[in-house]
């Protein structure tokens, strides 16, 4: 049995950059363990020789010609954006 | 006229038996009187029928094809310019795309009309449509079930005549199971054959768009507009798409179909398993050779694909930042707390448990234990299919090992939920096209036959599931109330 506590949950969260409420922390640290629980099954079958797959195909990144194909589309993005100003997206102040 | 195929549409709008704007106004209709389901997150009645006066112009002047003036509708994670595209989400609750997803693009070139933007598990990260941020979606079958997920509101907007035919998206299932759990004929189809531009990733080296439909002959016509080349997906395939209708009737007589016997284990409703068996033997009777095959390492695809899913999440939803775009929290502190409560306000508990996993699994000291192990099974997983698909055409089994559960059985207990897509998930890891097609009913609820092919062979699955419609009439069966 893998088991996280409560801190390695909070941990990985704040990683993630992700709010997760106080009182969901016992339950996600539960749900977690028992995702890692089912993984452990995985050290059952040797890989040693065996070369990681990240593609179904094993295709390499496609190349193409260095040339602008985006057209400048500023505008519709930013009007769908939370807080812009002068053509900017806003966040809190960064530094002081 | 919503329970005619998309041929005999093609055919009764040609011979003005009616108009697209008829026709697309019926389907309206039913999507008002049965909203029960919630099968829609978004009815986009002005657009349909503007779509439908510009389809009944080219009916008119001859220049139409078979999609033309076809009322279908979107699952919510294709991205469709001026409209919202929410993924299911609080966080996209606000989202008005501004741009189209490569497949949408598609379905407007081809003259199609869209009826609206139908309900998901929220980023397609569930098995019940449950996940939602607008509620669940109800089974039409029987409205105390649900109907599968993520693609849930495709797979009960189809069954219920709430659309001729819908996309959907499949990363461990989410094609197949709802196709299932609704009694709907459903083709994920080859990793890179359908372009995932404008399609919200979930885990980009599994998602894969695909038709939603009632039977496989419709699937061919949808997946014809759907597949190609797209330059703007690094991921996409450049192969010819072949022409997925001229083979639908080529004989069976011969066909080497391989039973997986991990697939008919222990954890199988035995009813289900019987529902299968007399799938088979109507294979057998049109001419097929049947033989067990075994696939070892399909045990381990579950551990695998929730350590690569989850992390190729926690990857793509890192976007998602209250920034530019989507939700942002109420007063900020500072840039990590809009960061952490846009994301902590704007996702839901499946996302948020997947994107932990998914942040562990590479994060130091971990990432050679977890990541790195479950690509190299991925890897032995795909092998296995492919010994396997060289010595036979098609491998068969169930997409499910139960029918549709109940609403609320299952959200509490996320391991139980993951393990109902037991059939599905490795499919997906290897990359190979599946389909599920309608096979029978137990106590009233559908069960679907999984047939999965080599790459590319989804011409060889089109023409292997229509030879079973034309001997069986589950595809065409109703749910009560919806007639």
């Amino acid at each position: 049995m893998v088991s996280l506590t409560a801190d390695d949950v909070k941990k990985i969260a704040h990683l993630a950059r992700l709010g997760i409420e106080e009182k969901d922390v016992a339950s996600y640290t539960n749900d977690l363990s028992g995702m890692l629980d089912l993984m452990t099954q995985m050290s059952d079958l040797d890989t040693d020789n065996v070369e990681p797959m990240a593609h179904p195909m094993d295709q390499v990144q496609r190349l193409r010609a260095d040339v602008v194909t985006e057209q400048d589309k500023r505008e519709k993005f930013q009007a769908i954006a939370p807080q812009v100003e002068a053509g900017l997206y806003l966040v809190p102040k960064v530094i002081e | 006229m919503h329970n005619k195929s998309i041929a005999e549409l093609a055919k009764g709008l040609r011979s003005g038996q009616f108009s697209s704007v008829e026709l697309t106004t019926a389907f309206l209709d039913r999507i008002k009187q049965h909203s029960v389901l919630n099968a829609y997150i978004t009815v986009t009645e002005e657009l349909a029928l503007e779509q439908a006066k510009a389809a009944d112009a080219r009916l008119a002047i001859g220049d139409a094809e078979l999609l033309t003036g076809i009322p279908v509708a979107q699952k919510d994670i294709f991205c469709t310019e001026g409209v919202k595209t929410s993924c299911g989400s609080k966080i996209l609750d606000n989202f008005i795309a501004p741009y189209n997803a490569t497949v949408v693009d598609k379905f407007n070139n081809a003259g199609a009309v869209m009826l609206g933007k139908l309900n998901m598990d929220e980023f397609a990260m569930g098995s019940s449509n449950e996940t939602s941020y607008y509620g669940a979606v109800k089974n039409p079958w029987d409205t105390n079930t649900v109907p599968g997920g993520s693609s849930g509101g495709s797979a009960a907007a189809v069954a219920a005549r709430l659309a001729v035919c819908a996309t959907g998206t499949d990363t461990g299932g989410s094609i197949r199971q709802p196709a299932a759990l609704c009694g709907i004929t459903g083709l994920k189809p080859t990793y890179g054959r359908v372009s995932r531009y404008g399609m919200i990733a979930y885990a980009s080296s599994l998602d894969q768009g695909g038709p939603m439909t009632r039977s496989a002959e419709d699937a061919a016509i949808m997946l014809q507009t759907m597949a190609g080349f797209d330059d703007k997906d690094s991921t996409s395939v450049d192969l010819p798409v072949p022409d997925y209708r001229v083979g639908l009737n080529n004989s069976l007589e011969g066909l080497k179909i391989g039973l997986p016997k991990e697939f008919f284990g222990e954890g199988l409703n035995a009813d289900v398993a019987a529902t299968i068996e007399a799938a088979i033997d109507e294979y057998r009777k049109l001419g097929a050779k049947v033989t067990e095959i075994s696939m070892p390492s399909l045990k381990l695809a579950i551990p695998a694909y929730y350590v690569i899913a989850p992390a190729e999440c926690s990857a793509n939803l890192s976007r998602f930042d209250g920034v530019r775009f989507g939700y942002r929290c109420e007063n900020p502190a500072d840039l990590t707390d809009l960061y952490t409560r846009s994301r902590g306000e704007g996702f839901g508990k499946e996302v948020k448990r997947r994107i932990l996993m998914g942040t562990y699994a590479l994060s130091t000291g971990y990432y050679d234990a977890y990541y790195i192990k479950a690509q190299k099974i991925r890897r032995l997983i795909s092998e296995d299919f492919k010994a396997a698909l060289s010595e036979v055409d098609v491998m068969m089994g169930p997409v499910t090992p139960s029918t549709a559960f109940g609403i609320g059985e299952k959200i509490g207990n996320p391991i139980e939920m993951y393990l109902s897509d037991i059939y599905t998930i490795a499919i997906n890891l290897a990359g190979v096209p599946a389909m599920s097609v309608p096979a029978g009913f137990v106590e009233g609820k559908p069960v679907g036959l999984q047939i999965i092919g080599n790459y590319f062979a989804e011409d060889r699955l089109l023409n292997i599931a229509h030879q079973y419609q034309q001997v069986t009439d589950w595809h065409q069966l109703i749910p009560n109330d919806f007639e």
